[in-house]
């Protein structure tokens, strides 16, 4: 319910008051932006630049057999997959509520939307996750992602997310960073310290 | 009323530092460069600052609308908004939202709004704990400082004063100064404050009026990790924040992180379309305080567009060598010395003057601001405002005078060739020319351009 209040009044009387001519909204024209003609190594090219790591893998499988070779998800003890055909998860996230509940979680395996390949962005639909925190709360993170789920540009992105009504998507590229001292680049800020980022070969 | 700004007073600390006002340069200089590779790197860079210019034209001239759609998608999605006529019903509006929750501690994403309103120091008044959990606003909080910059708020600031600051509070080992090391340090004290938040607040980077949804862009995930615990989320936004569309953040997004620290996109940036769930709560707050002033002034309305990148900052010669705090305004460099007169012209009527009219602020803004085109019309504005001090005033009537007359011009060129040859240093360098402060006087050359000019062209 809109709440008819002074300060509400008072803004839109004095920006009613005040008319102002502008142009008309413009679209962008498809024609002038960039697009590349391997959009997956371009992909995988932007996110080695933002700090992730990328996969081409054949198959599902291929996927969880890539992540044993990490030291740290062999010896990871807390993993959250959302992806059970590719590895399966050791904390269950069925009735968990409460997003305290996974501080403990030391992997999250993701599923991403769609790539970009202008900036190493993958789009993750918040209805994909039991719990939002889970992108964040997890000290690493993997997305696998369809090899043909890929745009070249943001402007293809907002395409593919057009009908999105929310409550939650997102944008992720690369791992948690920060550079706010000395301007020296340190991967694992707050979110997830290592990105890697499977692209599954559906062709 | 506000003290009165002198630009050239507070930057003195700053610029008579020559380490570290060369340190600080090429620091911010750095991140310029980065941006130039970025921009560069797409073709269509100038088409995109076109469109992105047309789109904020577009939605500051029906502002209302967009507001209005804004509002009512927002609400259909579940969120609360409400409308704050300036600072001080922000702060009242957040507060009353934290008490009516029994909240005690927040934890805070970076947003250059609540420090615009000075939120912190209102809940603080309260007895409510704020933390800020952008790291470098995490550490000017503790070193009880303001950020310097907009987006990189700890950029004046060197690694071993972070050591400092982290072993008195964060009890890390004295003399450290890795950044490897401060951050872990950082994200271990920070994770214990996202763990026991009760509310998040954040600032707003675009709101969609289509949707109804907010875009918040953070690298360190902060603004997630700060929302997706607490079950209350408070989004603080300026007016000026709105995009008509959700595809026209296609556009705002490619040129943002880019033109900000020479990132292709930020590391997070998450869409928020209504609260979580049934259990969870979205408040977001549309703050004027000054905006709809500076709408209705057809000479500075572009300055509406701004999306709070910093580039014009990092570009800006004088900001590099004089620091942000110099400015004595939350938002410091070309933009923040556009924007702060528009608020209170006589604090801050030496700002447009921290200029030396270069133009490449003008030139790397995404959003087509004419920033310095802006800077001198606020010197026009100033003038005619009679803001000016004594000294420049009577010596720009002197100076036009002399100008408006050849003859005068003439005579008083040659008076000061012969000066500037035989007065001694002691009258050219004293308290009376502030030009000589830090410079010599020029060598006189032999004779006028005007007689050069007639010995050598014939006529």
């Amino acid at each position: 319910m809109i709440q008819q209040t002074p300060s509400r009044r008072a803004i839109l009387d004095r920006i009613k008051t005040q008319p102002v001519e502008g142009p008309a909204l413009p679209d962008v024209d498809p024609n002038i932006v960039i697009a590349f003609d391997d959009p997956v190594a371009k992909f995988q090219e932007m996110l080695i630049a933002v700090g992730g790591q990328s996969h081409v893998v054949s198959s599902y499988e291929a996927v969880g057999k890539t992540l044993q070779t990490f030291d740290e998800f062999a010896s990871a003890k807390h993993l959250v997959s959302l992806v059970p055909e590719a590895v399966a998860g050791t904390v269950s996230t069925e009735s968990v509520r409460d997003p305290l509940a996974y501080a403990t979680v030391d992997w999250t395996i993701a599923k991403g939307e769609f790539m970009v390949a202008e900036n190493g962005a993958i789009w993750v639909d918040g209805k994909t996750l039991p719990h939002r925190v889970l992108l964040f709360i997890a000290q690493y993170l993997a997305i696998v992602v369809k090899k043909s789920e890929i745009v070249s540009n943001m402007h293809q992105a907002y395409e593919r997310v057009d009908g999105f009504g929310g409550p939650f998507g997102i944008f992720v590229s690369g791992p948690s960073k920060t550079a706010d001292i000395e301007q020296s680049l340190v991967l694992g800020a707050h979110g997830c310290r290592k990105l890697q980022v499977f692209i599954v070969d559906d062709k | 009323m506000l003290p009165i700004v002198e630009h050239p007073a507070a930057a003195k600390e700053f610029v008579t530092n020559p380490d570290r006002s060369r340190w600080h340069d090429r620091a911010l200089w750095f991140v310029r460069s980065k941006r130039d590779l970025q921009a560069s790197s797409l073709p269509e860079w100038e088409y995109l600052r076109q469109t992105a210019s047309q789109i904020k034209t577009h939605t500051i001239a029906n502002l209302a609308h967009y507001l209005e759609q804004f509002e009512q998608n927002a609400i259909a999605a579940g969120a609360k908004v409400y409308w704050a006529e300036d600072a001080a019903e922000h702060n009242e509006i957040v507060l009353q939202i934290l008490r009516e929750h029994r909240t005690s501690r927040i934890v805070k994403s970076k947003s250059m709004l609540t420090e615009e309103c000075g939120l912190n120091h209102h809940l603080e008044a309260n007895g409510i704990d704020v933390v800020d959990t952008d790291l470098g606003e995490r550490i000017v909080q503790l070193r009880k400082e303001t950020p310097s910059h907009i987006v990189l708020p700890a950029i004046h600031i060197k690694k071993e004063e972070v050591g400092e600051t982290f072993h008195e509070h964060l009890g890390t080992e004295a003399g450290a100064s890795d950044p490897k090391y401060l951050t872990e340090a950082a994200r271990g004290h920070l994770r214990d404050k996202f763990l026991a938040g009760q509310i998040g607040i954040t600032g707003v980077n675009f709101a969609i009026a289509e949707t109804g949804g907010i875009v918040v862009c953070t690298n360190e995930g902060n603004a997630d990790l700060g929302t997706s615990i607490p079950k209350v989320h408070i989004a603080c936004m300026g007016i000026e924040k709105l995009v008509p569309r959700q595809r026209d953040l296609g556009v705002f997004t490619r040129l943002l992180a880019r033109s900000a620290t020479g990132q292709p996109i930020t590391s997070y940036t998450s869409h928020f379309i209504g609260p979580k769930d049934d259990q969870s709560e979205l408040h977001i707050i549309l703050v004027d305080n000054g905006r709809t002033k500076l709408r209705s002034s057809p000479t500075f309305r572009a300055a509406m567009h701004c999306i709070r990148c910093g580039a014009c900052m990092n570009t800006c010669p004088v900001y590099r060598r004089s620091g942000g705090h110099s400015y004595r305004a939350t938002v410091p460099g070309p933009i923040g010395s556009v924007l702060s007169p528009t608020r209170d012209p006589n604090s801050y009527k030496s700002l447009p003057y921290a200029c030396s009219l270069c133009g490449s602020c003008s030139d790397v803004c995404p959003v087509k601001i004419p920033l310095h085109h802006q800077l001198l019309a606020w010197r026009g504005e100033l003038v005619g405002k009679k803001l000016l001090p004594m000294g420049k005033r009577v010596a720009m009537t002197l100076a036009s005078h002399l100008f408006r007359h050849p003859r005068l011009f003439t005579t008083a060129g040659a008076i000061g060739r012969l000066s500037l040859r035989v007065m001694p240093r002691w009258m050219t360098h004293n308290r009376f020319n502030k030009w000589s402060i830090a410079r010599d006087m020029p060598k006189p050359p032999q004779e006028s351009f005007r007689n050069w000019h007639r010995r050598h062209r014939g006529n």
